[in-house]
């Protein structure tokens, strides 16, 4: 054969170059990146990033709507759901707010609302008790911050779940929480007093519960276990009053159900919006 | 070939094998009970036969809690029209009524300690 020298190493170059570049090109052509990334755009792209609008809402996302004209209404209303949320879910009472435990609390509207103005803000507010709670956000920081995937979004209910088996206490949740809704253990609250009694449940514990231990982190889970019981979260039942429900939950995605005709027939705020998370948790003022 | 010392070397073989064996003969006679955890008054059978209740049933726990936690998946348990709750607290302690007498048995025997109970709520101890 007569192959040149020079001839043969360009076409082994040539060959080596379209082999090399063959299946990339290839598997970005399969993936239509080539058509995001040219000049403009198009339509499915524009899509795929959602950077303007709402995305289309699929799969059941519960959700809460809590009325605080109510709970301004009906004294001692916010306490007693607290309560009843709390004895349900064995959460210890340490007694002194540095290790305080809470999964529903109060806070004074400065404190849950501090991206909304105070520039002649009605005196009415400071006194409105706000409940606050997990958010069970639809972008939850917590998730994606937890390096053992022991907090997560559940897929079948966007409940915000935590599994206490998996924490490891390095409570990067907590820092990534916008709401404070985490509180980490940081003493056994199973301690015994001298008589053997628990220091911490002065009301005993609820023996259909587990407790927590030392070194997890803790927060509300939307009550999934009374959910599959068929019952409302303690909460609820319990913001029952005269004035009628001061909480009402519900899948949010659910057009028919009671929480989307609050949420269409109301003006809701939610906590820090510009954060992103998207919460499931909406107040009405 | 003469043996030099042989007195001396005898004598401390049998003391060197008596030392060594000490554990066997110290034993003889007292062997520890076997373990013999407390079966549920009148039921026949649990979620899973008993030989695989015995090998496996922190496998079937973890599993139980992958399911119900992770996936939310909390159906009922149903075995021979019998219903169980997925639930180490609710479910297996309902007919199992004694950590003492049940869980125990086998787990100080076997020198295995799980912290189911660092959590968990036990049954009230009935004395």
């Amino acid at each position: 054969m007569d192959v040149k020298r020079r001839k043969f190493l360009k076409i082994a170059g040539i060959s080596a170059i379209a082999g090399i570049s063959a299946p990339t090109a290839f598997s970005s052509l399969l993936k239509g990146e080539a058509g995001a990334s040219s000049e403009g755009g198009n339509a499915k792209a524009a899509e795929k990033s959602a950077g303007h609008g709402e995305k289309k809402r699929t799969g059941k996302q519960l959700g809460l709507v809590v009325n605080t004209r109510i709970f301004k209404e009906v004294d001692g209303l916010a306490e007693k759901c607290t309560k009843a949320c709390h004895t349900v879910h064995n959460v210890p009472d340490f007694g002194n707010p540095k290790d305080e435990i809470k999964w529903l609390w109060k806070e004074p509207y400065e404190h849950a609302f501090p991206e909304h103005s105070n520039h002649m803000r009605s005196e009415g507010l400071n006194t409105l008790p706000i409940l606050v709670l997990c958010n069970h956000c639809e972008n939850p920081p917590c998730v994606r911050a937890c390096p053992t995937k022991a907090t997560f979004k559940n897929a079948s209910n966007g409940i915000v779940m935590m599994d206490y088996h998996r924490c490891i206490g390095c409570r990067f949740c907590m820092a990534a929480c916008p709401y404070g809704a985490r509180s980490f253990n940081w003493r056994n609250p199973r301690e015994l007093d001298a008589n053997g009694n628990y220091k911490f449940f002065p009301n005993g514990i609820d023996a259909k519960f587990p407790t927590r231990t030392r070194g997890v982190v803790e927060k509300c889970n939307f009550c999934a276990k009374r959910l599959k019981e068929g019952k409302q979260p303690a909460c609820v039942e319990a913001s029952d009053s005269i004035r009628g429900r001061g909480l009402i939950f519900g899948n949010v995605n659910d057009p028919h159900s009671e929480i989307s005709r609050v949420l269409s027939e109301n003006f809701t705020i939610q906590r820090k919006p510009s954060a992103g998370t998207l919460p499931s948790v909406f107040y009405i003022i | 070939m003469p043996m030099y010392d042989s007195g001396k070397i005898i004598t401390g073989l049998v003391i060197f094998v008596i030392i060594i064996t000490f554990p066997i003969w110290y034993n003889v006679g007292g062997a520890e009970h076997l373990p013999n955890p407390e079966k549920p008054v009148g039921k026949k059978q649990c979620v899973r036969d008993t030989q695989y209740m015995r090998t496996t049933h922190m496998q079937l726990l973890s599993e139980w809690r992958d399911e119900v936690v992770r996936d939310g998946n909390r159906q009922d348990q149903i075995v021979d029209g019998i219903k169980y709750e997925k639930s180490l607290q609710n479910g297996c302690m309902n007919c199992h009524t004694s950590k003492k007498k049940f869980c125990d048995e086998c787990h100080i025997y076997a020198a295995v300690k799980p912290y189911c109970w660092d959590c968990h709520v036990q049954p009230k101890e009935m004395n």
